[in-house]
């Protein structure tokens, strides 16, 4: 991919990914697993952090001295390259009650990641380049780690009407959404593709007909026919995908699809990669380990846009990943204020946390029962950039540090207190989980440090 | 048991025991004071989030028989409307130390909610179109004094199954109680995924000889527009029981309020096998029977506040 290290396709244009500077890690981790699958890289090391840079991967025992460096002892810890998310709400400007830049970067360096993409679907949304200039200035005093902000494709979110997505651009889009909504209209989305051309930037579409997911507030399946609840059918989804992999084919454009949530989708994403669209799409930690049986209980922490499926087609974004039609992993971060979820599940707010959840519900349900190896998970949590032009984080000499670390032995029940986020509408509340993010350094700062470990308390 | 939030939450032992408990005040239904004071000093709040005649009024009048006060708090909009959420309603009429909430609610799990937010016993007076368990318990209490069984039975519920939570219901208890259940009504509601709850589906009433129990359900007129049915004159000419369809030893039961005309005609719902007003008037003696199960029966500890009226069964003797 032709861009450089801060994603900007052009040396003139604003950089894509903004936060608060800070000052330059330095740092040296003793005798971890530091496992890189890009470089090939699985071998106990010590970890030179110098300067906010790799400066070494030196054999156990044999990291030099710093002056000045905090000195962690990795043993038992696995080392990673930190994790990209290319899809979180961070909710400003204008629903700062559920999250704000500060909480949102914070809860995503709390589960490892270094950078994230931030949804435009705010109040107002991010259709101007006023409002996406004002947000990029509140990242750069508040943000812990780089945040990149798409911008809306339709005015308002409307989507009736292109925004001035040229201008967008300039000022620093990292790509474009409407997340949240789908782009109904098949002709203004050819417009926008056509656009595209003109402006850069992947376009990222939440797809979703409404006409056949209307009134709908769970998948369409045995569980709602046995709760009542009007379903969302898995089709829904799965047939505008594909009329959009065909306008991405026919117009040469790159789209990436969000949130994939059931078999006939991961299919006609198999199909379209096949014949050549440009097409990536993601895949949710939820969708990934929770299905429609966990709705029974009727519990509003549950219900989230695409729904929990059912089993086949969990099974089936487990395969999509695994042989990487699915190309990352994305959290859908989406907090919730606890009144918006403390009424029914139908009038509930849509949406789960999952930043500082997301490796170890991936690595306690998918890796550690064998399912999938943690290479590759550790690559598509790591590849999430890709679309909107970050190159994936690497564990090489040189490289800015970019770094988690991580107690894959440490298990906890995950409650609703302790969350970096503001808020606690986590689906994987009650269930025990393992593999435990302790510290993260983001673009050469540490941005992360669980207090008990920094302590030197054993966890 | 604590609380009645659904049919599916029942155990069969639990099911029978409402049904014999309405057995008995069922006998007391009979005599001229048809009082007893088993829930004296004690409060029941209905709180309704939809209209309803029947269901309010029946449990209105069963609190009342058993010596309780009640009080009933009717709303028109969503508790969202109003201004007010669900669970600040409930903490403030939780503040009058009630024993029981009757929660009715446009969104199903409502009453779920509720039970975790208060100390009272919750009843599951209808939730979206989720559950009424209480209509499903007054029906197959109904049908037991006309079948002695339900085991082995076959029951056909017709009509919007999509929409109704009697439906869920009724078809829950029905099963639990050993009958066979099909549903049957056009493609556009019954709901996919249906099976999984071990019923059968038709969708034409070509089979419905078979029956000994048919289920009517209400085809509300909003379905023509939503563009579920063609027109209620397809429909009625598809799905209507009438007495051709009608055998002479099959029952027909029918939740209420009846469209005339349409799910039936006027002749069937007249005719000696209609179970429909027998429905009504088991409606108040079974939830007598539930009020009691919950707040007086013999697996419930009893509160230490408030009057503890007799530790032994109560029934019969007038206040």
């Amino acid at each position: 991919m032709n861009v450089s290290a801060n994603g900007a396709s052009k040396g003139a244009e604003a950089p894509r990914l903004i936060s608060r500077p800070g000052p330059p890690a330095n740092l040296i981790v003793r005798g971890a697993r530091l496992v890189d699958p890009r470089t090939k890289l699985d071998a106990t090391r010590d970890l030179v952090v110098r300067d906010g840079e790799i400066a070494e991967l030196a054999e156990p025992g044999g990291a030099p001295e710093i002056e000045g460096a905090e000195v962690v002892d990795g043993e038992g810890l696995l080392a990673l390259p930190a994790f990209i998310d290319p899809h979180v709400h961070l909710r400003v400007p204008g629903q700062e009650h559920k999250e704000d830049l500060e909480t949102g970067t914070r809860s995503a360096a709390a589960g490892g990641y270094c950078a994230v993409i931030a949804m435009a679907n705010t109040a107002p949304p991010i259709d101007s380049a006023a409002v996406l200039g004002s947000v990029r200035d509140r990242a750069e005093r508040e943000a812990s780690i780089p945040v990149g902000f798409v911008a809306n494709v339709t005015r308002a979110m409307g989507g009736a009407e292109l925004t001035e997505m040229a201008e967008l651009r300039e000022v620093g889009a990292i790509g474009f959404s409407d997340d949240g909504l789908p782009i109904a209209n098949a002709r203004v989305l050819r417009r926008a593709l056509q656009y595209q051309r003109l402006a850069g930037g992947v376009i990222a579409l939440h797809e979703e007909d409404p006409d056949l997911s209307a009134g709908g507030v769970m998948h369409e399946g045995d569980v709602s026919a046995a709760l009542g609840m009007a379903g969302v059918p898995s089709v829904s989804e799965s047939t505008l995908i594909a009329r959009d992999c065909s306008l991405a084919l026919y117009e040469d454009a790159p789209i990436h699809v969000q949130h994939l949530s059931a078999r006939t989708s991961v299919e006609e994403i198999a199909r379209a990669k096949a014949a050549g669209v440009r097409v990536t799409c993601e895949a949710t930690p939820h969708h990934l380990t929770l299905t429609e049986d966990a709705v029974r209980s009727l519990d509003p922490r549950f219900k989230m846009n695409p729904p929990l499926r059912a089993e086949d087609d969990r099974q089936a974004l487990i395969e999509g990943l695994g042989d990487g039609t699915i190309d990352c992993v994305a959290t859908d971060h989406a907090p919730h204020a606890a009144e918006e979820k403390e009424v029914p599940f139908e009038e509930a707010a849509w949406g789960v946390t999952g930043l500082e959840t997301a490796f170890a519900a991936l690595y306690s349900e998918l890796v550690l029962p064998g399912v999938l190896p943690l290479e590759l998970l550790i690559e598509r949590m790591t590849c999430g950039g890709e679309p909107f032009g970050i190159e994936p984080p690497r564990l090489e000499k040189g490289a800015l540090a970019n770094i988690t670390l991580i107690d894959p032995e440490l298990s906890w029940t995950v409650g609703e207190e302790g969350y970096e986020s503001r808020s606690y509408n986590n689906c994987f509340g009650g269930r025990e989980l393992t593999g435990r993010v302790l510290m993260t350094v983001a673009a050469g700062c540490v941005a992360f440090r669980q207090r008990s470990f920094a302590m030197g308390v054993a966890p | 048991m604590k609380h009645l939030l659904g049919v599916d939450q029942l155990t069969r032992e639990e099911l029978e025991r409402i049904l014999i408990r309405a057995t008995s005040f069922a006998e007391v239904g009979r005599r001229d004071i048809k009082k007893v004071p088993t829930l004296r000093g004690r409060t029941i709040v209905n709180l309704f989030y939809e209209a309803s005649t029947r269901t309010l009024s029946s449990f209105e009048l069963a609190a009342k028989r058993l010596s309780a006060d009640v009080v009933s708090v009717k709303s028109a909009g969503s508790s969202v409307d109003k201004g007010e959420s669900l669970k600040d309603t409930v903490a403030t009429l939780s503040a009058y130390d009630p024993a029981a909430i009757v929660i009715r609610s446009p969104h199903a799990g409502a009453a779920g909610l509720v039970a975790r937010w208060t100390e009272a016993s919750v009843i599951n007076a209808g939730d979206g179109k989720h559950e009424h368990p209480t209509q499903a318990l007054l029906d197959v209490f109904t049908l037991r004094q006309r079948l002695d069984s339900l085991e082995g039975a076959n029951i056909w519920i017709v009509g919007d199954v999509l929409h109704s939570r009697v439906a869920r219901s009724c078809l829950l208890a029905f099963r639990k109680l050993g009958a066979k259940v099909t549903v049957c009504g056009p493609p556009t509601l019954i709901p996919r995924g249906i099976e999984s709850l071990g019923v059968e589906v038709s969708y034409d009433l070509d089979g419905l000889g078979d029956a000994d129990v048919v289920y009517a359900l209400r085809m509300q007129r909003e379905r023509m527009t939503e563009s579920f049915v063609p027109s209620l004159r397809e429909y009625a000419s598809h799905y209507q029981i009438d007495s051709r369809r009608l055998g002479p030893r099959q029952l027909l039961m029918h939740p209420g309020p009846v469209n005339r005309g349409i799910e039936l005609s006027p002749e069937v719902i007249d005719s000696p096998q209609s179970l429909i007003t027998a429905q009504v008037e088991s409606g108040l003696v079974v939830r007598m029977a539930i009020l009691y199960e919950l707040l007086a029966g013999s697996d419930r500890a009893r509160p230490e506040r408030g009057p503890a009226p007799a530790d032994t069964p109560t029934i019969g003797q007038p206040a």
